[in-house]
């Protein structure tokens, strides 16, 4: 013991890794509730292969976990590792390049063996040297396996099921190298296998053996303690996912609304965990289909807008794709509709289970003819939440489908979730037609807002003609008049744009007169965030304009950009953001930083970055 | 507008017409169909705004137009997806899909299949016409194999849908048909179709004028017709045949045209129609009974009872809304593991 020092460290990274089926992702999530509950700030973000099972110990097979604690406000589930738990050698070659100078490496020792290394692609022995990090870490090493086995011996369990258990054998061993009390872990554990006594019996049995056995570990290595968090504000809070907040945004839009919500959905990695919430909420009357293809998806949801309800399809970049015709059916329809695009790297099918923001470009501009809609991002695993209900919101009142853009990172990723109360979120009122209006027209519409007015099926002496071709602007029969296509064309122009006067103004964060202006848009939020604070306390001038509204920009868009003399957009593509506010605001030259290849930016390539352009 | 001071539910053709001029060629099939439509809407009795009509685009999809209800016209092939979104939106809604053999059939396949799979509760009225009309004459996917059109200009070489194949293949619930000239048939089948709850496939074999005349016309030609089509009815005898004396009796695995009267044959020989069977061999049969040794089967050929999806749908919530405690978002909240900060 005495050689165990403890560290206190303002925020750490933990990333837990082993073979799809080791239950990384459980343990990594217990870790990180537990540590909320105990104050920290938390963020989480899963990384998957695209391989459901890929064979045993190979690296096509690793999946991994990632978790950022802190003591402070934190926004990113971190750059790099500072502790690495490892369930096989393949897992090692997989994330030893990630590994922080100084980190801990746990490793299951018992996988570490001639079997194993060969699995993995190791030619000697001894693969910590192979990777050359044999100097600069400190290990760990764990028999999770036989340790294992012999915590719940005498339990009557077949080796596959006892095996199943190491992973809660490697969060005793993570609770006392930070030092956490494992009863909350108990805890939760009960709640998880309250109905299986023995399962419960033995998982709690491991995860103690796991803490005992760091406990009496007699090995120079640090331990850590992250304090808890002063800045949060507080309240009840839970860890949330953005796929769940974006679900549940749709949710406590509709009954804000007093609507029905309606989901039409065809199954599409990384935005299948929104249907699958929304299913599973036939509690609260949600109605979803799963349509034979996309196209459908989009479409029975339009139908279900057109009945009335709120109504919503998910997909990501592939499937928006497939939906452009119809999303242009609601933007002439003037029918209320929230199509969520969780983006993935394309093109094609490209990286399905990896992050881009590489569908920007077609959410404002993929469909045929002048068919302006509503487009928003999210920027953070719980502001899909808002944004999920602002988008809702938005369609309902202003009669236009809303694109919601997130992404495999946030959707996938967890971030503490501020609890709403139903009666603190805005009111939703759908653009009724009035009970006592005289000759609705399907075009009947408030000519200052050019906002159409709604009337569904059901609704008496409301009956209408709506449809794809052009409608008269008075009369709403089909139109094929010169002028009269001119006049809907700049009217559905002009009831988005004027979507800008509902939505809040662009915010600055940082400093106002900054040598560079750091604009970001969507999922991209955490780790902008992350640089600008982080540099701007070693005493530079950064400001960050985020937006989450695209289209239309915030009003006062052009008179902020303009403020400074040096812009930068980042952007996990080519340069979308950039193109779209280079049309908006051409008198500014907009610089770039841009990185496709399916990983979220990290903190320390920006700082890097925008230190280069203050010089 | 068609807000009326009668008494509810008492409709006539007249309350589901439009105001719209309709536009299809002078003497076009679709307006017989359109007719026939608006007479059994008024017998349904069912109000016009608890109607929707949704349609794809095409010829016919220009249907909803002109029928005085609530109506969309939507995007080419995806008006089955529509109204399976609007029925399960609002079961209460009575909802006819109306599409072409282009429509359904080629752009708009899968929907077809899948809507007819699912049963959705939602009356389908296929406009057969074997022929691309609004694009201007190219085969359709139920045009006959050799036909010369715009893109076949030396014959078709592909083997065409037969739709009722493609329903009962489907596991359709229910297959009419009916021949645009034939208003008493099709007024029958139409509403037999909207009084069953499911998927009903109504074929309309309707004539194109311009682009393929006579599509139909070996069975349309009116003295002919009693003996080129039979109007089957459930329960009743398979007899066709302007002297009432031909009927259809099984000869081994297939069905003949026999004459009552002639080689021992009496009316208690012919088959009864039952279209409530789940078995889909007889009707299969009778649905593909073609010209010249066949009569074509119109009227009610399927009609199977089965719980439709949107019923389906209703049903499983209010069970799970039963034994769940979460019925707001607050309680939702509240069910979340969650801690103090």
């Amino acid at each position: 013991m005495d050689n165990i020092t403890k560290t206190e460290l303002d925020n750490v990274v933990v990333r837990f890794s082993g073979d799809s089926g080791d239950g990384m992702q459980l343990t990594g999530t217990l870790f990180s509730n537990l540590s909320a509950i105990l104050g920290n700030e938390i963020s989480t973000f899963p990384d998957f292969p695209s391989e459901i099972r890929a064979p045993q110990g190979t690296l096509g097979g690793v999946s991994g976990f990632q978790v950022h604690l802190g003591s402070s406000k934190i926004y990113t589930p971190g750059d790099d590792p500072d502790v690495l738990v490892v369930m096989n050698p393949a897992a090692l070659k997989v994330n030893a390049k990630f590994i922080k100078k100084g980190g801990v490496i746990i490793f299951d020792a018992d996988t570490f063996d001639k079997s194993g290394y060969d699995k993995a692609g190791f030619t000697t022995e001894n693969p910590f040297e192979e990777l050359a990090i044999s100097d600069t870490i400190q290990l760990i090493p764990a028999p999770l396996s036989t340790l294992t086995q012999s915590s719940l011996e005498g339990f009557g369990f077949d080796n596959k099921t006892v095996l199943r258990s190491k992973n809660m054998f490697a969060l005793g061993l993570i609770c006392w190298l930070f030092n956490r009390p494992i009863d909350q872990a108990i805890h939760f554990l009960q709640n998880k296998f309250g109905k299986k006594p023995t399962i419960l019996q033995a998982n709690i049995k491991v995860l103690t053996d796991g803490f005992n056995f760091g406990n009496n570990l007699h090995l120079t290595v640090s331990t850590y303690f992250v304090e808890k968090s002063h800045e949060t504000p507080k309240g009840k809070y839970a860890s949330i996912s953005g796929n769940k907040a974006t679900a549940w945004g749709l949710i406590a839009a509709a009954q804000k609304a007093g609507l029905q919500l309606f989901l039409g959905s065809y199954p599409i990695t990384p935005a299948t965990d929104i249907m699958h919430e929304l299913t599973a909420r036939k509690d609260m009357g949600v109605k979803v289909v799963q349509a034979e293809d996309e196209i459908a998806g989009i479409t029975s949801a339009i139908g279900a807008a057109f009945a009335g309800s709120l109504a919503a399809t998910n997909t990501s970049g592939p499937g928006l794709a497939l939906k452009s015709e119809a999303i242009g059916l609601a933007v002439m329809a003037e029918l209320p509709l929230v199509v969520i695009d969780v983006m993935r790297g394309g093109p094609s099918t490209g990286l399905p289970t990896k992050t881009e923001q590489t569908d920007l470009l077609q959410a404002l501009y993929g469909r045929n003819g002048e068919s302006p809609a509503v487009v928003m991002a999210a920027g953070t695993p719980d502001n899909c939440f808002h944004y999920a209900f602002m988008a809702s919101k938005i369609a309902l009142e202003h009669m236009t489908p809303v694109i919601l853009l997130t992404d495999a990172f946030i959707g996938n990723g967890t971030s503490l979730w501020k609890l709403p109360k139903l009666a603190e979120l805005p009111d939703i009122k759908p653009h009724y037609v009035k009970p006592d209006m005289e000759n609705y027209k399907v075009t009947s519409r408030d000519e200052k807002t050019k906002v159409r007015y709604w009337s569904v099926p059901g609704m008496e002496g409301f009956g209408h003609r709506n449809g794809g071709l052009e409608k008269d602007y008075y009369s709403g029969a089909i139109s094929t008049d010169p002028e009269n296509h001119q006049k809907m064309v700049d009217t559905r122009e002009e009831k988005i744009n004027n979507i800008s006067q509902y939505i809040p103004e662009l915010k600055i964060e940082g400093s106002t007169d900054a040598d560079l202006l750091v604009i970001g848009w969507g999922g991209t939020q955490g780790h902008l965030m992350s640089a600008v604070n982080s540099m701007n306390k070693k005493g530079k001038k950064l400001a960050l304009a985020h937006f989450n509204y695209i289209n239309p920009l915030p009003k006062n868009t052009i008179e902020i950009i303009q403020a400074y003399k040096k812009v930068i957009v980042c952007e996990l593509n080519s340069g979308q953001f950039a193109t779209f506010l280079r049309s908006k605001v051409p008198a500014v030259e907009f610089l770039q930083y841009n990185k496709v290849q399916g990983q979220p930016f990290t903190v320390s390539e920006l700082e890097e970055h925008f230190t280069s352009l203050l010089k | 507008m068609e807000t009326t001071e009668k008494i509810r539910n008492q409709y006539t053709a007249k309350d589901f017409k439009s105001d719209q001029y309709v536009r299809w060629c002078p003497g076009c099939g679709d307006f017989a169909v359109l007719s026939s439509l608006q007479k059994v809407m008024a017998d349904l009795g069912i109000d016009p705004h608890q109607t929707a009509v949704i349609s794809g685009i095409g010829c016919s999809s220009r249907l909803p137009y002109y029928i005085s209800s609530y109506g969309f016209h939507t995007i080419h092939g995806r008006g089955a997806a529509v109204a399976t979104g609007v029925k399960v939106a609002n079961p209460e809604l009575t909802v006819w899909q109306i599409t072409g053999d282009g429509d359904c059939l080629a752009i708009g396949g899968n929907h077809f299949i899948h809507s007819v799979r699912r049963n959705v509760d939602i009356n389908v009225l296929l406009f057969n016409n074997q022929i691309y009309g609004l694009t201007k004459g190219q085969y359709s996917p139920t045009t006959k194999k050799g036909y010369v059109t715009k893109s076949s200009p030396f014959g078709t070489v592909e083997r065409p849908f037969r739709p009722a194949e493609l329903t009962m293949g489907a596991r359709g619930t229910f297959f009419g048909r009916l021949l645009d000239v034939d208003l008493k048939t099709a007024q029958m089948t139409i509403l037999a179709g909207a009084k069953h709850k499911g998927t009903s496939i109504i074929e309309c074999l309707v004539n194109c004028v311009i682009f393929n005349d006579g599509a139909h016309g070996w069975l349309a030609e009116r003295e002919f017709r009693a003996d080129r089509t039979i109007a089957l009815e459930h329960g009743k005898r398979m007899i066709f045949g302007k002297e009432g004396n031909k009927g259809l009796v099984l000869a081994g695995m297939n069905l003949k045209v026999v004459t009552i009267g002639e080689n021992g044959i009496t009316e208690n020989d012919i088959l009864v129609h039952d279209a409530s069977c789940e078995d889909t061999t007889l009707h299969m049969k009778l649905a593909l009974m073609e010209g010249p040794e066949m009569p074509i089967a119109l009227g009610v050929i399927r009609d199977v009872a089965e719980e439709s999806y949107d019923a389906a749908v209703e049903t499983q919530i209010a069970e799970v809304q039963v034994k769940s405690k979460i019925k707001t978002f607050d309680e939702l909240i509240e069910s979340l593991e969650q801690w103090e900060m």
